[in-house]
This record gives structure tokens, sequence and C-alpha cells, in this order.
């Protein structure tokens, strides 16, 4: 029987509890007898804390206690856990659960306090008198670098996190030989997370069996519990940590807080659950956010537009600490050159600190970053040398018969990077299509005509998913013929659940209705790795395939020998499994699962396991590439400066794809978040290191009225690295985005010679390019 | 500090007799005191539109009203959308269409989609974008949710 389920538009099974308000969010989770916590948080950039009095709010009534840095006691009062330390990391530098006598951040927590209820703990919060020494941030990147900045951190000798280094073929070769160089300078600035649901905690100690339950809205639940076990020194098996509903994820909530730290241990030292519910506010001054980079990039290249090298240096701003390893810095390099194939690279990135909240990968992590840069790189050749910036990606595309090929780089899993398959030429194709891009010209005139400004951008990445080591799944059939499948896998949206009854359904031949899922829970299944990455469909799909294979194998195993049948000749149809040649001979899975999970005395059949089950960590052979190519239109006001997105259109490839449903949500709100970034996004800081905009009236996000209609092309190279041939599709809307927004813009520009330096390009910026391009003409 | 005031309003078509905090917001009111989890809190600053409730029938910001104010109202919220088991038109689309994701601001569009496509039975899509773009959603791009809307529309013109 062929799959029923892979492929098809299967709706999700966790729709329906979420549309009906019975979800089950972190803070909707109610425990008997729960307190509640609240921050006090640094309002300066930089400065010493010289004294905190904290008396009054342990006095007000309804305030259980008040903790401070002094109140922690052994291990626990250690820097937080590094989940991903590194060698390359020269000052690895993490905040301490309760700020010890520093703060470094506004929002850095500097006390916690726990009450009857949220709002009595926050009226406390106003009695704590905290005395501080104001020192001198450094809040620019570029700032950041110099020798005369201010340090971000007391006593370190400079803001240099790491530098990191890239390079292959022969690069001072092709800048000699090189007929036209050309330069391209650009900063890309950071967006938060933004997860409608904010980040949040609840922990309960049994004092008993000396254990901590931890719900919280995280999209690593083993991440958390290993780095909690290390900082309380305490066996995995204590701490379970439970995802449950988590209201997206957008990869700030991959990493690991202090305040998941700090939470549980208050739970311990007062005997009672503690809740803590990040709120708006908290979550812009606290949540860890990504994008700012600045580059300065060189290209040598041919007179027919084929890039033979690119060298130059990007600066990453770390933010304030580094709570995420050097993830982020590689995932910046590592996609590099794109779905190009440039003959020489070299490029050193200097990470640095800045008094600003930290940084951790945000959807796409460095790769949009990275994919951005390349695209600056085409658009700069297309420029000058007056090529159509699609044939200019034409003419530097890695061909469809060079895979495997093999960049020159190395992967952040230490092998070659080597992109596994596709095929870039047809992907464009498919793109200029869907946008007419050839009936562009003729759309143009005809705007013009009436002085409206259109313009067109083209957009190509290249997407590692998948990534390693693992993502395990069960899959285990019960004497009711019903299919329990868990796995580590936690979803914040993705359909996780969804995807794993389409293949376990199909393998084993079941109503997808028999199949049960438990996902996000580290009491349920014993080790997983985490939701980022455009990793988990990949991995969970192969290792949910390899279990339900086994399970199957097992399964007929058993049947051949019951119905004393030619195991060849056995097929399951509906959790039934019958003998080819005489229909009517027939044994159920569920009864399978019997003979293989009796009760005391009876013997389970020589020859076979017991229990009708499986587990499996089996995972993609490296990481499967997906790729993408978009168009974007759009017209610009040359009055206000105003954007208007008219159309959007995605070529996309990520291999098969379990659900075409799943996958194009996946792209569509990928492809938003990525105009967000390059109109919207921008968070700001005054030069005291002062958040200017921690609101959704001042910090935009993208809103139903200004989103295009976003159209959709697949094309299906499957992976050879897995058995299903999947690729990932979380990210690949998000990663190629911005350039296509952009170069439209310069497009539409085109007459006064705009350039955009800087995203999010804002009306007003634009207004002054437009300007400044107008009045180089009259010079002229 | 616990200033509590005696009010009567209707949740959900249910008679509530309560004393609630003067200073809860409804939303506060409706999650701690009545344990009715379903409306979320996103941004407590009126922006994000994830806690829109029904008021009267009229889409309203409950951690922008009080509590209290709901005194002799009629109360909805996204516990109330579904007639017992069957999804309203607007829920059914919402699944139908993969208009969320992740759920936590789909309360919000929910509600405000009920009173919306109430009082506008054929919408244009620029219409329906219009009446949700006091709703953020992260997750989505907005595409199916507007999709969802159109064809709930048609199937409550059908009905």
């Amino acid at each position: 029987m062929g799959a029923r389920y892979f492929g098809a538009e299967v709706q999700r099974g966790e729709d329906e509890a979420l549309i009906t308000g019975k979800g089950q969010y972190v803070d909707d989770i109610r425990l008997a007898g729960t307190l509640h916590g609240a921050f006090l948080r640094s309002p300066h950039a930089h400065a010493v804390i010289k004294s905190i009095d904290k008396s009054a709010a342990e006095k007000m009534p309804g305030v259980a206690a008040v903790f401070t840095y002094a109140d922690l006691e052994e291990p626990v009062n250690q820097q937080q856990v590094q989940p991903y330390p590194n060698p390359n990391i020269r000052q690895d530098i993490r905040p301490y659960p309760l700020a010890k006598d520093e703060v470094c951040f506004v929002g850095e927590a500097v006390a916690f306090i726990v009450a009857d209820t949220r709002h009595i703990a926050e009226d406390a919060l106003a009695l704590i008198d905290v005395e501080y020494d104001i020192l001198e941030p450094v809040v620019n990147l570029r700032d950041a670098i110099s020798e005369a900045a201010p340090i971000a951190h007391r006593g370190s000798p400079d803001n240099l996190v790491s530098q990191l280094k890239i390079s292959y073929g022969e690069i001072d070769n092709a800048f000699e030989k090189a007929d036209q160089l050309f330069k391209t300078d650009f900063l890309q600035h950071r967006g938060g997370c933004h997860a409608m649901e904010g980040r949040g905690v609840i922990a309960q100690y049994d004092p008993i069996l000396e254990s901590f339950t931890i719900w919280s809205a995280t999209q690593c639940p083993y991440l958390v519990r290993r780095s909690l076990a290390s900082q309380f020194e305490l066996p995995e098996s204590r701490i379970r940590v439970i995802a449950n509903d988590v209201g997206g994820g957008f990869g700030p909530k991959a990493g690991f807080y202090i305040e998941e730290i700090i939470t549980p241990w208050a739970a311990r030292k007062l005997g009672r659950p503690i809740k803590w519910i990040e709120d708006r506010r908290e979550h812009f001054l606290t949540t860890n956010t990504q994008r700012d980079t600045w580059w300065e990039l060189e290209i040598a290249v041919t007179a027919k537009g084929r890039i033979e090298g690119v060298r130059g240096s990007v600066i990453t701003d770390n933010g304030a600490y580094i709570p995420y390893g050097l993830l982020l810095p590689f995932t910046t390099m590592a996609p590099f050159p794109g779905p190009y194939k440039v003959l020489a690279l070299d490029l050193t990135q200097d990470v640095v600190y800045t008094n600003t909240v930290s940084n951790s990968p945000v959807r796409g992590a460095g790769r949009p970053n990275a994919a951005y840069a390349m695209e600056r790189v085409i658009e700069t050749v297309a420029r000058n040398l007056k090529i159509d910036p699609a044939e200019v990606r034409r003419r530097n595309f890695i061909q469809k018969d060079d895979f495997p090929y093999k960049t020159g780089l190395i992967h952040f899993n230490g092998r070659p990077m080597t992109y596994d398959s596709g095929d870039y030429h047809a992907l464009l194709e498919k793109a200029l299509e869907l946008a007419d891009y050839d009936g562009f010209a003729a759309r143009q005139a005809e705007a013009r005509k009436e002085n409206r400004y259109l313009g067109i951008g083209v957009s190509s990445c290249i997407e590692d998913t998948g990534m390693g080591p693992y993502e395990g799944v069960s899959v285990r059939v019960d004497p009711r013929g019903q299919v329990y499948v868990s796995s580590g896998a936690a979803s914040q949206g993705q359909g996780h659940k969804t995807i794993l009854r389409q293949i376990v359904a199909d393998e084993l031949s079941v109503d997808i209705e028999k199949i049960h899922v438990e996902i996000g829970d580290t009491g349920k299944f014993p080790q997983g790795v985490g939701t980022v990455g455009s990793r988990v469909g990949v991995n969970i799909g192969t290792a949910a395939y390899s279990a339900a294979t086994e399970v199957k194998t097992k399964a007929l195993a058993l049947a051949a020998e019951i119905l004393e049948a030619d195991l060849n000749n056995l097929e399951i149809e509906d959790g039934i499994i019958r003998d080819r040649g005489r229909s009517n001979i027939t044994i159920s899975l569920g009864e399978i699962a019997l003979q293989l999970a009796p009760m005391a005395g009876a013997a389970i059949p020589e020859g076979h396991t017991a229990s009708l089950e499986a587990t499996s960590f089996d995972a993609s052979k490296g990481p499967p590439h997906a790729s993408g190519s978009n168009v974007c239109e759009v017209e610009v006001d040359l009055g206000t400066g105003e954007v208007k997105l008219l159309n959007y259109s995605v070529a996309h490839d990520c291999g098969r794809k379990i659900n075409p449903l799943i996958v194009e949500g996946q792209i569509i709100g990928g492809v938003v978040h990525g105009i967000g970034n390059a109109l919207f996004e921008e968070m700001i800081y005054d030069e005291n290191g002062q958040p200017q905009n921690t609101n959704y009236g001042e910090y935009l996000l993208p809103i139903a009225t200004e989103m295009p209609q976003i159209n959709i092309v697949h094309q299906e190279t499957p992976s050879p690295l897995n058995p299903l041939g999947l690729k990932g599709a979380g990210e690949g809307g998000t990663i190629p985005a911005a350039n296509a927004v952009i170069a439209a813009i310069e497009n539409a520009l085109e007459d006064f010679g705009v350039v955009v330096d800087k995203y999010p390009i804002h009306p007003e910026r634009l207004c002054e390019l437009i300007d400044q391009g107008r009045m180089s003409e009259a010079a002229e | 500090m616990t200033d509590k005031r005696d009010i009567q309003f209707t949740l959900n078509g249910k008679h509530y007799a309560e004393a609630v905090e003067t200073r809860f917001s409804l939303a506060d009111m409706l999650r701690e005191q009545l344990d009715m989890t379903g409306t979320h809190l996103g941004c407590e600053h009126g922006v994000c539109g994830a806690c829109t409730v029904l008021c009267d029938g009229e889409p309203v910001r409950a951690c922008l009203m009080l509590g209290v104010q709901a005194n002799g109202k009629e109360i909805i919220t996204i516990e109330g959308l579904a007639d017992g088991d069957e999804l309203s038109p607007i829920q059914a689309a919402f699944r139908k269409h993969h208009g969320l994701q992740c759920g936590y601001c789909t309360p919000g569009f929910l509600t405000t989609l009920t009173a919306f496509l109430r009082d506008h039975p054929d919408p244009t899509e620029r219409e329906i974008r219009e009446a949700i773009s006091g709703n953020i959603c992260r997750c989505t791009g907005y595409q199916n949710i507007v999709a969802a809307a159109l064809d709930a529309a048609e199937a409550m013109r059908a009905a």
C-alpha cells in the first residue's frame, strides 16, 4: 500500500484545542499553592551595584521573599552555564543568575520577588532601593571594536568575544587577475523574537524525590534540563522539563536564561511552586535578539560578471553576554558562498560585546545575514556591470550536475560543507516565471507614465537544514492496536505531532486517528536536542520512519509464523496483516502487540523480542541543503518614501514535502519575518544604551495590511542523505527575503542611484537617499 | 490593596456574580479569577490583539478594559465561540486553511473575525486585512488567516 498521508495536505491534529481555547501554554498551568515571581531589572546599560536595600519590600504584606545575589548559595551563584563551550571564545562571559556587582545591559536581573500574586510582586519591586555607580556603556558594534571604546565588562581587556576566519581558494590571485573590483558596505540591524507568547517558567520541587518539575516556554527542554543539572549539580534524572503548548519560538526561546535558574531555585527554597511569566516590556529588554552585523566586502569579478573572489570583514554584535556559544557567528559564515560557485573566499568576523541585550539566533540564525551579504555582492556586480541581476545569478550558480558540491568551507559539525542536491537554475526560472519577471519592464513603463515608481528584486539562497546529531522517536503499538509515538522534539507551532502521525501511519498502514503523539517532555522521552535551525522535520522524519519500519518488520516476522505464511506475501492494511494469497487469513497489529507484551507467566514467542515497539535515533547523514529564489515587486512613493509591496513570489526546494499545508505555512510566515527585517523591525538604543521602543506602537512588526500576496511554487529535489528525501523548511522563507525587498526598492529608485546601506530601510531614510540622488544628478 | 467591587455579568452564556479587584483588567479577571485561560495576553498594552474578547458583541482588548467594567455586560471569549462540539464557521476555517501555527494569537483573531463576519457577510480580501490589522501574528504571515476568513464568510452565506 502506498503513502496515504505523506505529501498530503493533512489537517493538523494540534488545532482543535488551540481554536477552542483549550491550549495549555505555560501561563495556563495551575498548580495548587503557586506563588508568583517578578524581577527587578537594571535601569542602566552599565553600572556597578553599590548597595541593595530590600527591607521595605520584604515587609510588604503578601511578599514571601526577596532574593538578591547575596542570597544565592553555591553552586547556583555561579555564572549561568555555557551550553555551547568553544575554544574560539576568547572571553566567555555569562550572566550571574542575579547580578553580582555589575549590570551590563538595561534589563539585567538584580532582584527576584516572590509573592502571593503577580500584582503584589510587581508592587513590591518599587520598594527595593538599589544604589548604582553608572559606567560609560558601549552601544554600537563599530564603536566596540575601536581602541578608544568603553569596555562592556569591567576587568576585560577589550570587547572582542572572538575572531573567526574562513577562507578557501587563492584569494590574492583572484583579485590580481580580476577584470573589475567592486566594494559593498552595509549594516543589517537586529530584530527580536516577538513570539506572541513571551518566555515563562513554572517550577515545582518535590522534597521527597528531591526532583524538579519545570514547565518552560522553551524550544529546547533538553538543553534546559542539561543546563539546570549542571547549574544545580544534580543528575538529569532529577529534573523534568516540559514544554507543552509554546506560543512561538523563532530562535530566542532556544537559549537558556537566568529566569530558568532562579525560578526553580526559589521554588525549592520556599517549598512552593513558583510561576514567572515574562511581560512584553521584559521581552523587549531581556529576550535575546539578533542580526546586528556590519559588512565590508570586496568583489573580484570578470567582465562577464563571473565572481572570482570575495573577501572582507564583518563585525557581529554579541550583546552583553554569550549565552549560546558561537553558534550564531558560525552560521553567519558557514553558508558562504551561498548558491554560487565563487572560486576564492576570505572572510574575518569580529564578534564584540556591547551593553545591549544578548544576541542568539533569530529565525535563520546567521544564515539570513550571510545570504543577504552574498546577494548584496550579486546586486553590486549587476549594478556596476549593468547586467540583469537574474542573469548575474545564472552565470554564477553552481550547476545541477555539480552535486554533491563541496564549498571549501567546514560545517560547524567539523566536516566539509557539502551541498547534497539541488537545481538552482531551474528554481530561479520558476520564481521568475511566477513573478512574470519578463513582463515587468512593461509594467514599470506603464506605471512610470503616471509617475509611479515600480521596482523588482530577486534573491536566491541555500540553507543548510536538518543538522545533527539526532532527534529520537519511539513508536509502540498497544494491544488495542493504538500506536503511541514519543519524541523529544518540542513544537512551537510547527506541527511536529501531525508530521509524526503522517509518517508512522503510512509506514504501519494504520489510520492516522490511531496515532497518538507526545513531545516536548523530558519525562516522556530520554534524550532530545531542540527545535532550531530547520532541523526537526528532517530528523524526526528520519527517526520516525526508521522506528516505524522496525516495528513493522517485527510485527510481520511474528505474523508470518502465526499465519504460517510467507513473509514476502504479507501486507498491512488499516492495521490488519493479511496473506495476499489467502485474504481471509489475518491478524491485527494489536494482536501481535499482545503476543509480544503478555501478562505474567506467559512466554514471548521464541526468536522475538518483547513489546511491539522501537526507538530510533537515526538522523540525516549530514545537513540536507534546501534552496530558494524569491522575487519581490514594489512601488515606492517618491514624496513619502513609502514602500508598497505589490507581489511576492517564492520558488522553494525543501526536498520531499511531508505536508504541503505546513511547508507553505512555514514559508509564508518566514517571508513575512524577513520583510519585517527589511522594512520595519528596529530595536533602537540611545547613546546611553537605553532601549527607545519597547512597545508595539513604536517597534513595528509586520501586520496584515502591509503584507502582499505571497505565491509559492515548489521544486522537489529529494535529499540523498535520508530515506524520505527530506530537507528543512522552517527558515527558507526568511533567509532570502530581505534582499528581495531591498533590491526591488533600489530597482524602483535606479534613476536616483539609490543604494540601500542599512536595513530596516525606513521611509525617511529613503527620502534622504532620493534627495541625495537628485542633488548629485543636478550637480552633474 | 485589594479593593473589590461586586459585579454581575454574562460570560459565554452563563451568569456570574463576582467580587472583583478594582485593578484587575478584564483579562486578569478571566484568567486569574475565573481560570478561563483561553484569552491570552500578548503585549498588555493594547496593540497585539491577542486578548480580544467580545463585549456586548463588540471586540475589545481584555488587557485595556477593567474587570469591573464588565458589570452588566455580556462577554464572549474563545471558549464560547463553538456551539458545544460544533466549531463555529471561522474556527473550522482556521483549521482547514492552516490559519494558525502556535495558536497563541488565535483567540484574538477568532473573536475579532467573529464580530467582523457577522457585520460584513461578503467581505473583500482587503476588508479582511483591515479588520485584522489590529491583531499581530508572528507565525502565519496572515495569508492563511485571510483565506480562512473568506472561506468562513462563504460558508456562513451558504448556511
